[in-house]
């Protein structure tokens, strides 16, 4: 039996109320006022639309040390930590019951400078996805779906990586209203650092999540390949000299053979007889040696030796000793051949060992990143001045600099103002949707105030930056990644 | 203690916004520059304290309304008790479902009664209240989610139309709603008359006891609720064409009564993609116009 007295007592404890107003609303865990701008988070009164200010610290250029430099020393080891003014939750106008964007201005080295702080909503815009792997995922412009929906497509390759392009105006706005909705939420997750779940076309199933690992068919990828099967002799051969007789490098790409390699032939490293499969490109380095898949070196290949053709009688002999290993060392596999020149499947020796695991070590940590594309429209150059153009301008004249949730970003050349920014540098929560549908993300733009008037600010609404900090949260700006991010 | 409330412009520096706890407004005045600043200036100070006089009888506005006494003493909860007393003998209502348009029409006519203007609206988060000088018109956006707004027509108001309210209710805003609609939309003569239209016809959308509607009782999300226990809806699952159209139909039953009663102009009401209209001759809809990009959105009201 539940006793009710007690289970109503706790639920009244659980719940807080709010003063923000007068209307003083009682607020259940996880849930908002009525007002939607202040919620109960685990017991805490919290803000739900903060406008949030970064602090930009120290891990950003090491520390600053300031050699006596504005009168005496006061006896700190650190600067006044500088303070910036991102957009996330300045609000845009649309919809219409959100804040007005503000207009920051802070002094910064003396200058008087201005931050036009407002959110952003671009219909124009996607995510270039870098997944490192070299499994494959599907063939060069097949469609990426989520959900059954087409959201993007296969890129051309990057080195050691399978890049997606996903989002884009057509997907968004072009198809039926499913895909778009759908092409929104995969977009706004993967900038947000949530996973996603897409399957190729004529491909794979992979698991995208900005600064972990991809997931490739339900398995977790963990090393990105030093280099290319031809590469991977190049680097290794000498370490190689005199422990083996041939070595072959799996790879989906170019498919490396010792023997017959120039770096091999420089340290005079004699034939073996050995027939590969696949189509010779120069001597030593092979295309197609089998079908690109999940296996090894993103072959499709699970047994090794379905790659070689019988050994040349003529120029094979006996006990040859043959290493096979992909471009990531993940397989590896010892030969010796046998008297009818068959290669026998035998322990590794510990010096191939260790020249496995050095290909492993070699191998940087696998990681998915996603970077974030958007291009600022007129309109949104508008809140910022009344000739909008001029801000263009000043971009790229570098008069003003452009900042996404603080995080920098890169300018595209040419016209408009298309910017890429690392999604993982931004901060938690910073991208949101409206139902055009498009994306809304942060963008500040940076200038000295006097630069502003010139280029037609709206002066009347800048706001010093002490005006802010009563509705304000205070957030560190995310490091960097290197590293991927473990799963919990 | 005076607590003033946030004022400030939109980005395109016409719209005034105003917002006090729950109430956001949008305001926008048109008329000879002095007016517009004089009708500005008066909806500030009108609103400002508006929130503490609701507060202050807050207890008995979540109370039922009584058909026939009325023991409100602030004009805006008068107003509240007025725009649903009508309903209350035949639903439960209480003076808070018409809220949000009866605060829209008293600042509005804050701004009317101090300056000559041509149009005039206050926007209290989709309850709307209009001005319209003689020949004036508006042209209305339609919204059937009001957490996802995007466009699925039009309505056009002309100053010899009656209709000086719009009000949009269902099951996405913030309040609760009884019924399953996406949303009713509904012109009346005020602003307060159509936010209790539309509570009232939102609740009649319904497929009572229907297995894929998922309904909990209101106070379990927020306790001072002035719904109570009685169960809100909370999710509905996908609908056959049929129980969408027979939905639909039990609504718009309810605007028609509403209708022959006086009370309403007209409506329309919005389940699942499916649209109902009940005597709006200009709504205009079409699937195309859902893409609408946020600049055209901003311009609707300026037709």
């Amino acid at each position: 039996m539940i006793d009710e007295t007690t289970s109503t007592a706790a639920s009244q404890a659980d719940k807080i109320r709010c003063d923000a107003c007068p209307v003083m609303c009682y607020i259940k865990p996880g849930a908002a006022g009525a007002c939607d701008r202040y919620a109960n988070y685990n017991g805490e009164l919290v803000r739900v639309d903060p406008h949030v200010v970064l602090e930009r610290t120290v891990s950003h250029g090491g520390r600053l040390v300031p050699f006596q430099a504005g009168g005496d020393w006061d006896g700190k080891i650190v600067h006044e930590p500088g303070v910036f003014v991102t957009a996330i939750g300045a609000g845009t106008t649309y919809p219409d019951y959100k804040p007005a964007p503000f207009i920051v201005s802070s002094e910064v080295d003396g200058v008087d400078m201005v931050t036009v702080v407002t959110e952003g909503i671009f219909s124009y815009c996607g995510v270039k996805v870098k997944i490192d792997t070299d499994r494959y995922l599907g063939p060069e412009a097949a469609t990426v779906r989520v959900e059954g929906e087409a959201i993007g497509h296969v890129t051309t390759g990057e080195y050691g990586s399978q890049m997606l392009s996903l989002g884009g105006v057509h997907h968004l706005t072009g198809g039926s209203k499913k895909e778009g909705r759908v092409t929104c939420d995969a977009l706004m997750d993967l900038s947000n650092g949530k996973p996603v779940e897409m399957t190729i076309d004529g491909g794979a199933t992979v698991v995208v999540q900005a600064g972990y690992p991809p997931i490739v068919n339900g398995v977790a990828e963990e090393r990105m390949r030093v280099g290319c099967g031809s590469a991977t002799i190049g680097m290794f051969a000498k370490q190689w000299q005199g422990k083996v007789d041939e070595v072959v490098v799996v790879d989906d790409h170019i498919t490396g053979v010792l023997s017959e390699h120039q770096a091999g032939k420089l340290l005079d490293i004699p034939d073996t007889g050995i027939k590969m499969k696949g189509r010779r490109s120069t001597p030593g380095r092979y295309f197609q040696v089998a079908e690109p898949g999940t296996g090894w070196g993103g072959t499709n290949i699970s047994d090794p030796l379905s790659i070689l053709g019988p050994f040349n009688p003529k120029e094979a002999r006996p006990g040859t000793r043959m290493l096979m290993v992909s471009t990531t060392g993940e397989h590896a596999a010892y030969f010796e051949l046998d008297e009818s020149l068959k290669p026998v499947e035998k322990p590794m020796p510990s010096a191939l060992q260790l020249s496995v695991e050095r290909i492993q070590e070699n191998c940087e940590p696998a990681l998915c990143t996603v970077l974030f594309m958007g291009g600022a429209g007129g309109s949104l150059r508008a809140g910022v001045t009344d000739n909008p153009v001029r801000l263009t301008r000043s971009v790229k004249d570098a008069l003003t600099s452009v900042t996404c949730g603080g995080a920098p970003v890169y300018v595209w050349p040419g016209g408009g103002i298309t910017f890429m920014v690392d999604v993982t540098r931004v901060p938690e929560g910073a991208f949101g949707y409206v139902p055009t549908p498009a994306l809304v993300a942060p963008i500040e733009f940076t200038l000295k105030l006097s630069d502003y008037a010139a280029l037609g600010g709206h002066m009347d609404y800048v706001l010093p930056l002490a005006s802010l900090k009563d509705n304000t949260e205070v957030r560190q700006l995310p490091p960097q990644l290197t590293e991927p991010r473990s799963r919990a | 203690m005076t607590r003033l409330p946030q004022i400030g412009w939109l980005a395109d520096g016409r719209r005034l916004h105003l917002q006090d706890g729950p109430i956001d407004l949008i305001v926008e005045a048109h008329g000879a520059n002095a007016d517009v600043q004089v009708a500005y200036e008066a909806a500030v100070r009108r609103f400002t304290g508006l929130l503490d006089e609701l507060c202050a009888e807050l207890d008995e506005l979540r109370q039922p309304a009584c058909p026939q006494i009325c023991k409100l003493q602030g004009v805006v909860a008068r107003r509240m008790h007025a725009a649903v007393a009508p309903f209350s003998s035949a639903h439960f209502i209480t003076p808070m479902a018409a809220v949000a348009g009866s605060v829209a029409e008293e600042i509005l006519g804050a701004m009317v009664q101090t300056a000559n203007l041509s149009r005039a609206y206050v926007n209290n988060g989709g309850d709307i209240a209009l001005h319209l000088a003689p020949n004036g018109r508006f042209t209305v956006g339609l919204v059937d989610r009001p957490d996802r707004p995007s466009l699925i027509g039009k309505a056009c108001i002309e100053s010899r139309d009656p209709s000086r309210g719009i009000a949009t209710s269902g099951r996405h805003g913030r309040s609760f709603s009884l019924g399953i609609a996406d949303a009713v939309t509904v012109l009346a003569a005020t602003a307060s008359r159509a936010d209790a239209a539309a509570t009232i016809i939102a609740n009649a959308v319904d497929l009572p006891a229907h297995s894929a509607i998922v309904r909990m009782p209101a106070n379990e999300f927020q306790p001072d609720s002035d719904l109570g226990h009685r169960l809100v809806t909370r999710d509905v699952g996908l609908l056959s064409q049929t129980e969408v159209m027979s939905a639909l139909e039990s609504g718009s039953g309810c605007a028609r009564e509403l209708l022959a009663a006086g009370l309403i102009e007209g409506a329309s009401l919005h389940l699942q993609g499916e649209t109902l209209t009940v005597a709006l001759k200009q709504v205009a809809s079409s699937d195309a116009q859902r893409l609408v990009l946020p600049e055209r959105a901003q311009h609707l009201m300026d037709a």
